[in-house]
C-alpha cells in the first residue's frame, strides 16, 4: 500500500518517438521498481530531514528517532508529513517547514481527536492495514466525558494523543503501548491523580493510588493476570465515563458472573435501587477494592452490614448468622489442616487428605459467594458440602495419629523383645566364657 | 537323638557336613585390643541381607516407570501393610550399610589387614565398595521424585566429564543424552539384576577368602605377641564370637526399626522432567566430599577444566587405594608410617570435606 | 559340648531356664521380624491402578449433554457425554486462579463460575480470563465401565 505523500517518479514525456522511449525504458524500470519499493524504505533509506534536525532539538521540540522509527505509523509508512506537511527532503528548514511545501505545524488540541479520524474513522482506509480493527473511536469519544467537555471548548481533558502518546505510538497489545492493559492506570493518573490539574473538575483524584492497593492491580501487575480488570475495562477507552449506578454492577458482572446474579435475586437489589445505591461498589469500594475477609459481614467490627443495619432488624440478624457460618465453617478446616500438619510432621503420609482439604476450602469460597444472596439456608448448602469433607480429612488426620502410635507400640514391643534377647545372650556369653568350679 | 544323627549323616553325604562343622568348630579370632572392628565385615554383610530382603519385598509393589515408580512407592507408603516399615528400612539401612562398608575399609586400612597374602581380599572389598556405592546411586532415582531425578542429573553430569569416555559412559548409564524414563529402567536393571550378581559373586570371593586366610592381627599386636607367646589371645568364632555378633545384629536391627519408626523416608514430590532443578540440590553424604571437592577447584587450571581435574584426582586416588598392598608389601618403618599417614590424611579429608558441604550451605 | 555337671545343684535349673528364656525370646523375636513381612505380602484391598488410569464411572451414569466430575489422582477432572455420543475427559481445575469448573448444558461449553471463564468440550479455552487450554485425558470404555486415561508424553 502506498503513502499518499509519495511524490517520487519519472515523468515520460507523452510525444517522444520511440528512439527516446527505447533508450529511457530501461532506466524507467528501474526507477518504477524503486517507487514500488519505496514504501518499505520509506522511513529508513528516504531521506527525513525532520527526524534529522528534530532529534538534536530540546523539549518541547525533540522527537526520538528510535520511538519514531519503532512506532506503528512508521512501520507502516505513515511519516512526519502524514501528519504534519511539509518537506522530508528539505536540508533548509524554511524551505522544509513552509506552507508552500504544505507544512501543517502542530495541530490544535481541540482539533486533535478529528485530525486522528481522519484515518482512523476511514473504514476503507483502515481495512487496508488491518481489516478487524475498529474504525468507531472518534464516535465513541464524542460520547465521552473528554469528548463531551472538548466539545464545550475545554481542551484540558483527554484527547488522542495524551493516551496513545505523540511519536511512539505503538499498537495497544504491544507492551510497550501507553494503553497496554499494564501501563492504563499510569496513564490516566497523568491526569487523574494530578490534584491541581484536576481541581476545577471537583472530582476525587485517589482512584490511582486506590486502584494500587487493590486486588485487581495486584491480578494484572503482579500476577502478570491481563483479563484482570484496570481503568479502561470498567469505565470504557475512547467512550470514558464512570458507569452509572444502575450499571455497576452490569460492569462487574462481565467477569463475576455468580455473585451479581445472587445480587440480582437477593433482596438487596430492590433496597439498593429505591435508595440509588449501586450494587457491588457500596460493599466492595470501587478502586481500592480489598480481598474480601470474613470480618466483612456480620455485625462485628468492621462489617459493612453495619452500613446500613443495625440491631434488631432482620438483616442485622441474617447478617450474624451468615458470618457464624463462615467461620465456624473456616475453623473447622483450619482444625483439620492442624492435624493433618502434626502427621505430616510426624512423618505419616497425609498427601491425599490435605488435597481431599483443598476440595473443603473450594466450598467454603463458594459459602463466600453464596452470602451475596443474603440467604443463609443458600449458604448453608456450600457449608455443609463443606463441613462434610472437612471432617472426613479430620478423621483421616487421626486415622494418621493413631496410626503412628500403633508403630510406636509395635516398635517398643519389637525393642523390648530385641532386648531381652540381648540380655539373654549376653547371660549365655558370661556363662560361656566364666570358668567353672573344677 | 537318633534323627538328628541321621540328618547330619544325609548331610554329609551330600555337602560335606562334618567338614564344614569342623572348621566352623575350629575357626578362632584373635582378641585384643582392635577386636571390635572385626564386627564391621559382618555387620555390613547383615545389613547387606536386610537389603536384599526388604528390596525383594520392594519389588512385589515397585514399577520401574516414570508413570508408575513415584505412585507406586507411594502405594507402599501408603497402602500397603507395613510397606512404610519395609522402605525406610531398605532406605535407612542402604545409608547404615554404606556407613560400616566405609568404616570397615578404613579399619582394615589402619590395621593393615590388606597385606600379603590378603591383597587380594582387599581387591575384592575395594571392588565391592565401589559396588555398593553403585547400588546407592542408581537406587537413589527409583522413587522418581524431584530429588532423586536432580541428583542423577548431577551424578552422571560429572561421570560425562570424565576424559576421552565420559561422553559414552553418560548416555550408557541415562539411556540417552538426558535423564529420562530409559534412565529410570536402566538403573532398575543396573540396581536389582547387575550389581546384585556381581556383588554375589565378590561377597562369595570375599568371603572364602576371609576363612582361607582367617582373621588379620594387626602388625603390632602380632609384635607383641611373637615377643611373649602367653599374651596370644584368641576366642572360638562359634559360639563365643558368633554370640556376640549376633547381639550386634540385633542392636543393628533395632537401630534401623527405631531410625523406621520415627523418621520414615519421605515420598516427596513426583519428578518433573521439564521443570528446572530445584535449589540447592545435593548428591546423598556419602558422594558430599567429592561434590564439595568439585565445586572448591577453579573452573580452569592450565587449560584443563576444573571438573575434569577433580574427575581424575579421584580417578587416581582410587586407583592407588585399590591397588595399595601392592605399594605397602609389609615392611615396618618409614613407608609403612607413609601409608599410615597417607590413610590419616584421607579419612581427614572425606570427613572434613562432608561435614564442611554440610556447613556450608 | 556340654560342660560336664558342676556339683552346685542349682546350676542345672539356671542353666535350662537361660537357654529356655533365650529360646522363647529368639522366637518372639523373629515372630516380631516376620510379623511385618507376613502383612506386607498379603496385598491390599484395593488394588492400584495407577495415577494415569481411572475407572471415572459407568455407561448410564451421564445422560447425554451432561458432565459430572470425578476424582483423577489427586485432582478433580470432568467427564462430558455430549449429544452426539461422546466422551470427553478434561482436567477440572481451571487454568485461571484453579478452581472447579463444570459443564453448562445450556451453553454446551465448559465454565468457570470464578471469574465467567469459557472452554470447549476439547478443553480449549474460549473466552475470559483462562490463559491455557485444560489438559486432555484419553476416555477408554471396557464393557459399561468409563476409563479415563491421562495421555502419554514424552
Amino acid at each position: 500500500m502506498q503513502p499518499r505523500d509519495d511524490s517520487r517518479g519519472k515523468q515520460m514525456h507523452p510525444d517522444d518517438n520511440g528512439a527516446v522511449s527505447r533508450v529511457l525504458f530501461a532506466p524507467l524500470l528501474i526507477c518504477a521498481a524503486l517507487l514500488l519499493l519505496s514504501p518499505a524504505a520509506a522511513f529508513s533509506q528516504a531521506k527525513n530531514t525532520c527526524i534529522a534536525c528534530h532529534s538534536q532539538l530540546d523539549d518541547p521540540l525533540h522527537v526520538n528517532p528510535d520511538e519514531y522509527a519503532a512506532g506503528i505509523h512508521a512501520q507502516k509508512g505513515i511519516t512526519c508529513v502524514s501528519c504534519h506537511g511539509g518537506d522530508p527532503t528539505a536540508d533548509d528548514m524554511d524551505k522544509a517547514m513552509s506552507k508552500a511545501a504544505g507544512f501543517k505545524g502542530k495541530p490544535e488540541r481541540k482539533a486533535i481527536p478529528a485530525f486522528c479520524a481522519k484515518c482512523h474513522a476511514d473504514s476503507a482506509y483502515m481495512r487496508g492495514f488491518d481489516p478487524s480493527l475498529r474504525t468507531d473511536q472518534l464516535a465513541q469519544y464524542l460520547t465521552s466525558v473528554h469528548g463531551k467537555m472538548l466539545a464545550k471548548g475545554d481542551d484540558k481533558v483527554a484527547v488522542c494523543v495524551d493516551c496513545h502518546g505523540v511519536h511512539d505510538i505503538m499498537p495497544p497489545n504491544d507492551p510497550r503501548a501507553h494503553v497496554y492493559p499494564t501501563n492504563v492506570a499510569t496513564t490516566c493518573s497523568r491526569c487523574h491523580a494530578d490534584a491541581a490539574y484536576m481541581k476545577p473538575y471537583k472530582i476525587p483524584t485517589d482512584q490511582f493510588a486506590l486502584y494500587n492497593s487493590s486486588v485487581h492491580h495486584a491480578a494484572l501487575i503482579d500476577r502478570g493476570d491481563l483479563s484482570a480488570p484496570t481503568c479502561t475495562t470498567c469505565h470504557g477507552s475512547h467512550g470514558a465515563a464512570p458507569p452509572g449506578v444502575k450499571s455497576v454492577v452490569n460492569v462487574c458482572s462481565t467477569c463475576h458472573v455468580f455473585q451479581a446474579q445472587l445480587f440480582d435475586s437477593s433482596p438487596h437489589k430492590e433496597a439498593f435501587d429505591s435508595l440509588g445505591f449501586p450494587g457491588c461498589i457500596t460493599c466492595h469500594s470501587n478502586h481500592g477494592i480489598q480481598h474480601p475477609t470474613d470480618a466483612m459481614i456480620g455485625t462485628g467490627d468492621g462489617a459493612v452490614c453495619l452500613k446500613c443495619h443495625s440491631a434488631g432488624d432482620p438483616g442485622f440478624e441474617a447478617a450474624g448468622a451468615m458470618h457464624d457460618q463462615l467461620v465456624n465453617l473456616d475453623s473447622t478446616i483450619a482444625r483439620s489442616d492442624a492435624i493433618l500438619n502434626r502427621a505430616e510432621l510426624y512423618g505419616m503420609e497425609v498427601a491425599q487428605p490435605k488435597l481431599q482439604l483443598a476440595d473443603a476450602r473450594d466450598d467454603l469460597m463458594k459459602a463466600r459467594v453464596a452470602i451475596h444472596s443474603v440467604q443463609t439456608a443458600q449458604v448453608d448448602v456450600d457449608v455443609q458440602a463443606s463441613m462434610k469433607v472437612a471432617q472426613q480429612t479430620y478423621q483421616a488426620g487421626l486415622a494418621a495419629l493413631a496410626e503412628r502410635s500403633y508403630r510406636r507400640k509395635g516398635l517398643f514391643v519389637s525393642l523390648g523383645i530385641s532386648l531381652l534377647v540381648l540380655i539373654g545372650i549376653a547371660f549365655l556369653i558370661r556363662k560361656l566364657e566364666t570358668p567353672s568350679h573344677e | 537323638m537318633g534323627t538328628a544323627s541321621n540328618l547330619r549323616n544325609w548331610l554329609d553325604e551330600r555337602f560335606g557336613w562334618d567338614q564344614i562343622v569342623t572348621f566352623v568348630r575350629h575357626k578362632t579370632v584373635p582378641q585384643h585390643r582392635f577386636s571390635y572392628f572385626y564386627f564391621l565385615g559382618g555387620m555390613t554383610l547383615f545389613l547387606f541381607g536386610i537389603q536384599v530382603v526388604t528390596g525383594i519385598l520392594l519389588l512385589l509393589y515397585y514399577r520401574p516407570s516414570p508413570d508408575g515408580a513415584f505412585e507406586s512407592v507411594q502405594y507402599i507408603m501408603t497402602q500397603v501393610r507395613f510397606g512404610w516399615l519395609i522402605r525406610s528400612i531398605h532406605a535407612w539401612g542402604a545409608n547404615v550399610m554404606i556407613l560400616t562398608a566405609i568404616a570397615h575399609m578404613f579399619s582394615v586400612f589402619f590395621l593393615k589387614s590388606y597385606r600379603k597374602p590378603r591383597e587380594l581380599t582387599w581387591l575384592s572389598g575395594m571392588i565391592l565398595l565401589f559396588l555398593v556405592l553403585g547400588f546407592g546411586f542408581s537406587g537413589y532415582l527409583l522413587p522418581w521424585n524431584t530429588l532423586s531425578v536432580s541428583a542423577t542429573k548431577v551424578g552422571t553430569d560429572i561421570t560425562g566429564q570424565v576424559p576421552l569416555m565420559g561422553h559414552w559412559l553418560l548416555i550408557f548409564l541415562r539411556g540417552g543424552e538426558d535423564v529420562t524414563g530409559a534412565t529410570l529402567t536402566r538403573f532398575f536393571g543396573i540396581h536389582v539384576a547387575i550389581l546384585p550378581g556381581l556383588a554375589t559373586m565378590l561377597i562369595g570371593l570375599h568371603l572364602w577368602l576371609v576363612q582361607r586366610f582367617g582373621m588379620s592381627v594387626p602388625p603390632k599386636i602380632d609384635a607383641e605377641w611373637t615377643a611373649n607367646p602367653a599374651k596370644v589371645h584368641e576366642v572360638r568364632f562359634f559360639p563365643n564370637f558368633f554370640l556376640r555378633e549376633l547381639m550386634a545384629w540385633y542392636v543393628a536391627l533395632a537401630i534401623l526399626g527405631t531410625l523406621a519408626a520415627f523418621k520414615p523416608w519421605e515420598l516427596g514430590a513426583k519428578a518433573d522432567l521439564f521443570a528446572s532443578a530445584p535449589a540447592g540440590i545435593r548428591p546423598e553424604w556419602y558422594f558430599m566430599f567429592m561434590f564439595q571437592t568439585l565445586k572448591l577447584l577453579p573452573s580452569k587450571f592450565l587449560a584443563i577444566p576444573g571438573d575434569v581435574l577433580g574427575i581424575l584426582a579421584f580417578g587416581l586416588a582410587a586407583a592407588v587405594w585399590t591397588l595399595l598392598p601392592f605399594f605397602d608389601q609389609g615392611k615396618q618403618g618409614r613407608g609403612s608410617r607413609w601409608v599410615a599417614g597417607a590413610g590419616v590424611f584421607a579419612l581427614m579429608y572425606v570427613v572434613g570435606m562432608t561435614v564442611y558441604a554440610y556447613l556450608a550451605k | 559340648m556340654q560342660k560336664s555337671n558342676s556339683n552346685d545343684p542349682s546350676k542345672p535349673e539356671r542353666r535350662g531356664f537361660l537357654e529356655t528364656f533365650l529360646g522363647i525370646s529368639v522366637v518372639a523375636s523373629l515372630i516380631s521380624f516376620l510379623y511385618p513381612v507376613l502383612r506386607y505380602v498379603i496385598p491390599p484391598k484395593q488394588a492400584e491402578l495407577g495415577s494415569d488410569l481411572v475407572l471415572a464411572g459407568h455407561v448410564g451414569d451421564l445422560k447425554p449433554n451432561t458432565g459430572k466430575i470425578f476424582p483423577f489422582g489427586s485432582r478433580p477432572a470432568l467427564l462430558i457425554l455430549t449429544s452426539d455420543g461422546n466422551y470427553h475427559a478434561l482436567s477440572a481445575v481451571c487454568t485461571h486462579l484453579g478452581c472447579t469448573v463444570q459443564y453448562r448444558s445450556d451453553l454446551r461449553e465448559v465454565w468457570c463460575a470464578c471469574h465467567n471463564g469459557t472452554y470447549d468440550v476439547d478443553g480449549r479455552n474460549i473466552s475470559g480470563p483462562p490463559p491455557r487450554p485444560l489438559e486432555s485425558f484419553g476416555v477408554m470404555l471396557k464393557g459399561d465401565e468409563i476409563y479415563v486415561q491421562r495421555q502419554r508424553n514424552a
